[in-house]
């Protein structure tokens, strides 16, 4: 990471990551408050897939807080795009664990919520509305949602809820892409479901993206490369590159080269698991 | 005031019986089924609907029978009947005054609405705002308000104004508590929707904070126009030369007790169609808050 630290005092912005977080701390409540995260370093090149997984309460969501600007980290630095993360970034797209959707929207104005929010989008909406309607139909329809733009959230399953958040999260052309557990709440036949959709979203976009998950089959199906965190305070403690060819399809999941994958990473995250009773030992 | 014992009767009424109907056929196929299932919702419905009807009707038949079976003299209760032929003989001086009470309550409604809902936005988007302004706004609402209208008979003199004042100072206070719980406890996940764009307080509190808020303020709505009423007349019972108020305390200095209970009638009247109309509006704009009764209340399986 100092390589990288020094690359951008160099000057040298084509070798610089896109999401670089240098040995950020993050407390809750004050001096004597939980400390969630310390000596966090990651770094993520642009156009990159990156997991992170942990065992519960590691940390993963206050990463992805600090990320977005949503809130400030206690110590170390992040930096987005080249600049530092000072409040909310609106180069950001997010989506939970929940889908969120605002219930009295449906689910086309939902999509096209971040419209109204994000420049240079907000001011040209009034203008081209039916361009833009046009954009959230057609995004709609590549996670298979036609037909339902003008549903509410309540009248649709879950999974497709969840659908609808990740084109909300997508709609306005983010360069990085946050997912929060996004599948966490689903049936594993929904979940396979949307990581096809997902890794075809990416395939053809190529947003850099951050996906935060306890379901280690996900990551290693979606990222390019799976970083492994420890228990709280959280630090990443293992970085695996997943090297199966794009698209991976569910077959690619039952081969030995990925089963022993995701054997190494939970072994990860038993050893991360093992490090938490031999703290509090301690 | 029982437009809101009414409506609670209602919604609480039973959930559908079973379908008690026998089976129309002896082997009973699904269709059967089906169908007795769809006709004992209707049949619930149509008793939803006449309920509220039966009920007044029968309280006014108790009343009459009560009345002259019991032989109590008109001054001091009088029978629906007398109520009834007070109402027509008056009928000039009672539309005129519940006309005038009418347009005096629904103005100081429409300054409460105003004042309640920015009131209700500022103090529910700021905790700041909250924990300073909430203790006055209660110890406003403490005060009674028929010991207002003297001050106000001062510093107005007799009339319209009094009126209008006491219905708003009454009525704004639900709107505010409201709005201000509506916005204040909107989910933080959602304001993090936004927030994670980069949006603005002002963004945050127009695309979540309102719409979020609206259901609470409907509710108060409901509660604030029934209160509104109370507000007005007090004001024309203590001071006025017009509305429902002042006719009901000429009329009682008279000894006119149907008349009196005639202006009960009429303000009654006047305090459920306006609760019916904010009902109305409720139903229009918030439907989303209400999605899971139309799932109870519709036709199973159809």
């Amino acid at each position: 990471m100092g390589h990288s630290l020094f690359a951008f005092w160099n000057g040298d912005l084509m070798e610089r990551p896109f999401v670089e977080i240098s040995d950020v701390a993050m407390r809750y409540g004050g001096v004597e408050g939980t400390l969630a995260l310390q000596g966090t370093t990651l770094s993520v090149r642009k156009g990159e897939f990156v997991a992170v997984v942990g065992p519960s309460g590691c940390g993963k969501s206050t990463l992805m807080r600090l990320v977005t600007g949503l809130w400030p980290c206690t110590a170390g630095s992040v930096v987005v795009a080249g600049h530092e993360v000072a409040g909310p970034l609106s180069v950001a797209g997010m989506a939970f664990q929940n889908p969120t959707l605002l219930p009295w929207r449906n689910i086309l104005d939902n999509v096209m919520l971040p419209l109204e929010v994000v420049e240079p989008h907000r001011r040209r909406l009034r203008r081209e509305r039916a361009a833009y309607e046009t954009r959230a139909r057609d995004l709609l329809a590549s996670v298979g949602l036609a037909g339902f733009e003008q549903k509410f959230p309540w009248q649709l399953s879950g999974g497709m809820q969840q659908r609808a958040s990740l084109c909300r999260a997508l709609i306005h052309e983010p360069e990085l892409l946050m997912l929060d557990e996004p599948f966490g709440a689903l049936d594993i036949f929904t979940r396979e479901d949307l990581w096809a959709v997902l890794q075809e979203v990416w395939i053809r976009r190529r947003p850099t993206v951050i996906l935060v998950t306890h379901d280690l089959r996900e990551a290693a199906y979606l990222a390019d490369r799976v970083l492994v965190m420890s228990s709280r305070p959280g630090r990443i403690i293992a970085e695996r590159t997943v090297p199966f060819p794009r698209p991976r399809t569910l077959e690619t999941t039952y081969g030995a080269e990925f089963q022993a994958l995701v054997h190494e990473l939970r072994d990860h995250i038993s050893a991360a698991r093992r490090g938490e009773e031999v703290v509090n030992v301690a | 005031m029982s437009p809101d014992t009414n409506t609670v009767a209602v919604n609480a009424s039973a959930l559908p019986p079973k379908a008690a109907q026998p089976d129309p056929t002896l082997s009973p196929t699904a269709l059967a089924r089906l169908e007795a299932m769809a006709a004992a919702a209707r049949r619930r419905r149509r008793l939803q609907a006449w309920l509220p009807w039966i009920v007044i009707l029968g309280m006014f038949v108790v009343w009459e029978i009560a009345c002259k079976g019991f032989e109590i003299p008109p001054f001091i209760l009088p029978a629906p009947s007398d109520i009834a032929a007070s109402m027509v003989k008056w009928w000039l001086p009672l539309l005129e005054n519940s006309w005038q009470t009418l347009m005096t309550t629904l103005i100081g409604f429409a300054f409460a609405i105003v004042f309640g809902l920015l009131l209700g936005i500022a103090i529910g988007s700021s905790t700041l705002l909250y924990h300073g302004l909430y203790p006055l706004l209660i110890g406003f609402n403490s005060v009674p308000k028929v010991a207002v209208v003297p001050i106000l008979v001062i510093w107005f003199g007799i009339g319209t104004v009094p009126a209008i004042i006491t219905a708003f100072l009454i009525s704004f206070f639900p709107i505010v508590v409201n709005v201000a719980t509506g916005i204040a406890t909107v989910e933080p996940e959602l304001r993090d929707v936004l927030r994670a764009l980069g949006a603005r307080p002002s963004d945050i509190i127009r695309k979540v904070g309102l719409p979020r808020a609206m259901p609470y303020f409907f509710a108060s709505l409901k509660i604030a126009i029934t209160v509104a009423f109370v507000g007005s007349i007090i004001a024309e019972t203590v001071a006025a030369n017009k509305g429902i108020g002042h006719l009901m305390i000429l009329a009682s200095s008279r000894f006119d007790v149907p008349l009196v209970f005639a202006g009960l009638l009429v303000t009654a009247v006047m305090g459920v169609a306006m609760y019916v109309a904010a009902v109305a509006i409720e139903e229009r704009t918030t439907g989303w808050a209400m999605r899971g009764q139309d799932q109870q209340q519709g036709v199973p399986g159809v």
